[in-house]
Order: structure tokens, then C-alpha cells, then sequence
């Protein structure tokens, strides 16, 4: 099994949902994280006392997918999260040693 | 028609017992106005909600999250300790007789408040309401004074300092003022506080922020206010209970009270936007920040000049109070490098002195019955420039004797890893989730 991270937008969020359910993938977890890559954050202004804000918000989509589905996972995302733009995010894949689902005591593959 | 009758009967003897009444009483003895009193039973309301949430939350979402319940917990705290403080000596040494001492401080002949009855009057109204309404006054301007402190003051020491101040240097300005004392006498015009409430908190504040120094990483740290929302709030319930404030001042529901909320709304709406366009250009965006900060410069600065002047007036103190308290809060603070965290000097304090040379300069005589240099009495503004300087070097002096005192008892300062890791889990226990 695979552990794919994609760190989106936040307004792709929706978007990914939709193209990863499309495709088959019927869960995911998400959070939302701040970073930056290569697109510059910004300046706050408060009474003249100005501060450089680097972290941009973003969410993190985590999908733990079978070895087989994962290229299918990360095209989805890819097609989805894409604007162009500077700041659209990356995707990470890893790997995951064992899955349970904890209802039915389901293993690897079968708990995906 | 019945009913008409039935009600009649009775109405026609109560008007007539109430007119042989008016008859007999001699001319000059004040008698109860339920007009007055139901206004200035509201008026004290309304203040008491400037503090409590207006202060609390104008302050509260300006600091760093970790701060804000510890922020908002020293207005409400100051409310209680301020009401008891009022109620023990304060309220006596502001407005009792000082006997030979009377220009500079009242006497402890109203202690404890039990020198009146339910139905004793103060002019027009209860001795209890007006007693009540000054003590929202006290309350309000201990509040304020913290601003300037934000993040880094104990518990512990704000109490004691609060309760030294409010006999210390409150009481004594307030009688200078508004109890019989020497400024009144010069002839000072402070309708609601300018020098009392606000010269007095911002210069406490500002020589608390002095000796307390200034924030861990100030200048260089991220302290971007928590939640502006808040923030928004307070300067709203503010804005709204300062009629009572100012209005309230008028201690009668008369023409001077209307015309006091009528040019206390244009000078803060005047000043708000007097802030926000001077930031505009200067900064480069219209903030929300700024727009509040700039309406609170306005109500600080017509607050002594209220019963004085006419809606024109109040308009040019509004334009002065933004443009100056911004120079002051953004500008002057840079430039020296003193951590008035909350602006409490740049915004109280200096939006007081405008305020209260101001009200020197546009008196209307027909209004307040004093004219001012407008008017050709140039001799106001320096009358004026007394008050202000009475109270700037009272403030200064007691409150830093008083501060001194506090610092050897109790310190002032929290431990650094104590404002590192913020007052409200270490000082109260409590985070906000």
C-alpha cells in the first residue's frame, strides 16, 4: 500500500475530492497546514508595526491507496489541484507498512 | 367611556396634589426628574458596558491568542475591584468636602456610601445613580490604562496597582475637575473626562509601559492580534455606550445632552476616517484596524469638549484627533521605540490633550456657556493647557511612585518563560480552545 500526500490550495480542495471519488478512491483524510514553496507570502499591517507572513495556508490530503492505484491517485490530484500558478502544491508518496480497518478488523488491501 | 372616567377621578388629584406641591417647594431646591434619572440610570449602563465586554474585547482581540483571556480577564476584574475601591473611598475622596483641602482632594465624610438615603438627590437625580455612574468612570479609565502593558503584566501586581491608583491618582483629578477642586475653580471645561479619564490613563500607561519594558521580541516577533473580529466588536460597543459617556455627562436628559451625542457621532465618525484615509495614503490600505483606532481617537477627543462645542467643532476635533493619534501610535512609537503595546498614550492620552486644548478653541458660549477662541476668549486654551498639564504631571509623578512601590512588593513583570509561553494557561489556568 501507498501513502499519497498532496498539498493543495484550499479552494482545490472540492475539486480533488471529487476527481479521487470519481475514480474509485472512496476515503481520504485532510488537514490544514500552512507552508511555502516558491510562492512568497505576504505583509501584515497593524498600526504601522508591519510583519512578513511567509506560510500560506494550505490542505494537506493524505490517501493511502493499493500500490497498484497509486499512479491513478496522483493523476487525479495532479489534474485537479492544477491552476498554473505559482503555489499550486506537491504531491509525496510513501510507503505504508500495514492497514486496519478498525470496524471489521479488515486487513491491508481489503481495509483501503 | 367608562374606563375614562374611572381613571379620571384619580389622575385629575394626583395632578392637582402634584402642582400645590410644586407651589410649595421654594424655587431653587432641585427636585427629583424621572427624565434625568431614567437617562442617567441608562447612561451608567451604557458606560458600564464600555468596560465590560467594550474594553475587554477592543483589547482582547488585539493581543496574542495566548493573551487574550488574560487581557479580557483584567477588565472584568478591574470592574469588581474598581466598584469596591469606589465604593470604600473613592467615590468620597472625588466628590466629599476636603475641609481645608478641598482645591486638591475630597474627604472621607462619603465612605462606605453611608452617608445618603434611598431618595437623597444629587441635583436632579438619585445620590445612588450618580454615585453609580462615576464609579463606571474609575472603572473605565484602570481599564484602560492596561493597554498599554498588554502581555506582560502579573495578576497580582495589576490588582494592587489598580487599587493605589484609583485613590491615588484617579480620585484627586476627578475632584480637581469635577468635585470643587482648584482646576474647576481656573475654570477648566472637561465635560466627560478628557483630562480625568483619558490624559490620566494614557500618561499612567504610558510610564507603566516605560517601567515594565517593552514585550519579549518586540520589533521583531509576530504579534498580529488574535482576532480583529473581536476587536471590531468592543469598538462598536464602545462607540455606542460612550453616549452615555458623553451624554450621560450632561447628568439631565436636556439639550446638552442631545448636543453631546450629536457631536460625539461626528467627531468619532470624522476621526475614523480622518485615520483611515491619513493611513491610506501613508501606508497603503484602509485598515479595519485603523478605522477602529481612529473612531476611538474621536471619542477620546470630543469627550471633554462635548457639553462645549457645536457639530462644526466637533468635526475639526475629529479630523485633528485622527490625523494626530495616528502620527502618535504609528508614527511617534516607531520612532522612539517604546512598547505602548495598545496605543493607551498614543490614543488616550494624546487624543485627550487635543481633545481638551480643542474644546479651548471651539466653545461655544450658547452651548456650554463658555466661549473659546473662536469666540475671541483666547484665555480658554490657556486655561485649557493648565488642566492638562495638572493632570499630565499628577498622572506621571503618583503613577510612578505607585508603580515603584508595586514593583518592590510584587514585581511587575512575569517570568520570560511565563510570556513566552502566554498569561492565560500560566497566570489563570485557561486557554482559549
Amino acid at each position: 500500500m501507498k501513502l499519497v500526500t498532496a498539498i493543495i490550495k484550499p479552494f482545490k480542495l472540492d475539486d480533488v475530492r471529487n476527481a479521487l471519488t470519481e475514480q474509485g478512491f472512496q476515503g481520504m483524510t485532510v488537514s490544514e497546514v500552512k507552508g511555502y514553496g516558491r510562492q512568497k507570502g505576504h505583509t501584515e499591517i497593524y498600526r504601522g508595526a508591519e510583519y512578513a507572513v511567509n506560510f500560506l495556508p494550505k490542505i494537506k490530503v493524505e490517501v493511502v491507496v493499493s500500490a497498484s492505484d497509486a499512479e491513478k491517485a496522483i493523476s487525479a490530484i495532479t489534474a485537479a489541484a492544477q491552476t498554473g500558478q505559482i503555489g499550486d502544491g506537491k504531491i509525496f508518496l510513501s510507503n505504508i507498512e500495514h492497514t486496519v480497518r478498525i470496524r471489521t478488523g479488515e486487513t491491508d488491501d481489503a481495509a483501503v | 367611556m367608562k374606563i375614562l372616567t374611572r381613571f379620571l377621578k384619580p389622575a385629575a388629584a394626583i395632578g392637582l396634589a402634584l402642582i400645590s406641591t410644586d407651589a410649595a417647594m421654594a424655587a431653587d431646591a432641585p427636585k427629583l426628574s424621572a427624565g434625568d434619572t431614567a437617562w442617567m440610570l441608562t447612561s451608567t449602563a451604557l458606560v458600564l458596558m464600555m468596560t465590560i465586554p467594550g474594553v475587554a474585547l477592543f483589547y482582547g482581540g488585539m493581543v496574542r491568542k495566548k493573551n487574550v483571556l488574560a487581557t479580557m480577564m483584567q477588565s472584568f476584574a478591574i470592574t469588581c475591584i474598581g466598584t469596591i475601591v469606589w465604593m470604600v473611598i473613592g467615590y468620597s475622596l472625588s466628590f466629599g468636602d476636603g475641609g481645608g483641602l478641598n482645591a486638591y482632594v475630597g474627604g472621607l465624610d462619603k465612605m462606605f456610601l453611608s452617608h445618603f438615603g434611598k431618595d437623597t438627590l444629587n441635583g436632579t437625580i438619585p445620590e445612588s445613580v450618580f454615585i453609580t455612574f462615576q464609579m463606571t468612570f474609575a472603572i473605565i479609565t484602570a481599564a484602560l490604562i492596561m493597554g498599554a502593558v498588554a502581555d506582560r503584566m502579573k495578576f497580582s501586581a495589576m490588582i494592587a496597582f489598580i487599587v493605589a491608583w484609583l485613590i491615588i491618582v484617579y480620585a484627586p483629578v476627578t475632584h480637581w475637575v469635577w468635585g470643587g477642586g482648584f482646576l474647576s475653580g481656573a475654570g477648566v471645561l472637561d465635560f466627560a473626562g478628557g483630562t480625568v479619564v483619558h490624559i490620566n490613563a494614557g500618561i499612567a500607561g504610558l510610564v507603566a509601559c516605560l517601567m515594565i519594558g517593552p514585550r519579549k521580541g518586540y520589533g521583531r516577533e509576530n504579534m498580529a492580534p488574535a482576532n480583529l473580529v473581536l476587536s471590531v466588536t468592543g469598538a462598536s460597543l464602545l462607540w455606542v455606550g460612550w453616549f452615555g459617556f458623553n451624554a450621560g455627562s450632561a447628568v439631565a436628559a436636556n439639550g446638552s445632552a442631545g448636543m453631546a451625542m450629536l457631536v460625539t457621532q461626528v467627531a468619532t465618525a470624522v476621526a475614523a476616517l480622518a485615520w483611515l484615509v491619513t493611513e491610506w495614503i501613508v501606508l497603503g490600505k484602509p485598515s479595519v484596524l485603523g478605522i477602529i483606532s481612529g473612531a476611538v481617537a474621536g471619542l477620546v477627543a470630543i469627550t471633554p469638549a462635548s457639553g462645549y462645542v457645536d457639530p462644526m467643532g466637533a468635526l475639526w476635533i475629529g479630523i485633528a484627533a485622527g490625523v494626530v493619534c495616528f502620527i502618535f501610535a504609528v508614527g511617534v512609537k516607531k520612532i522612539f521605540g517604546y512598547d505602548d503595546s495598545l496605543d493607551a498614550f498614543g490614543i488616550h492620552g494624546i487624543g485627550g490633550m487635543v481633545g481638551a486644548l480643542l474644546t479651548g478653541v471651539f466653545a461655544v458660549k450658547s452651548i456650554g456657556g463658555t466661549s473659546g477662541l473662536l469666540e475671541g476668549n483666547a484665555g480658554q486654551v490657556i486655561i485649557q493647557l493648565e488642566g492638562i498639564a495638572a493632570t499630565v504631571v499628577w498622572s506621571a509623578v503618583a503613577s510612578f511612585a505607585i508603580l515603584l512601590v508595586v514593583k518592590l512588593l510584587f514585581g511587575l513583570r512575569v517570568e520570560e518563560s511565563v510570556e513566552v509561553e502566554g498569561l492565560d494557561i500560566n497566570l489563570h489556568g485557561e486557554v482559549v480552545q
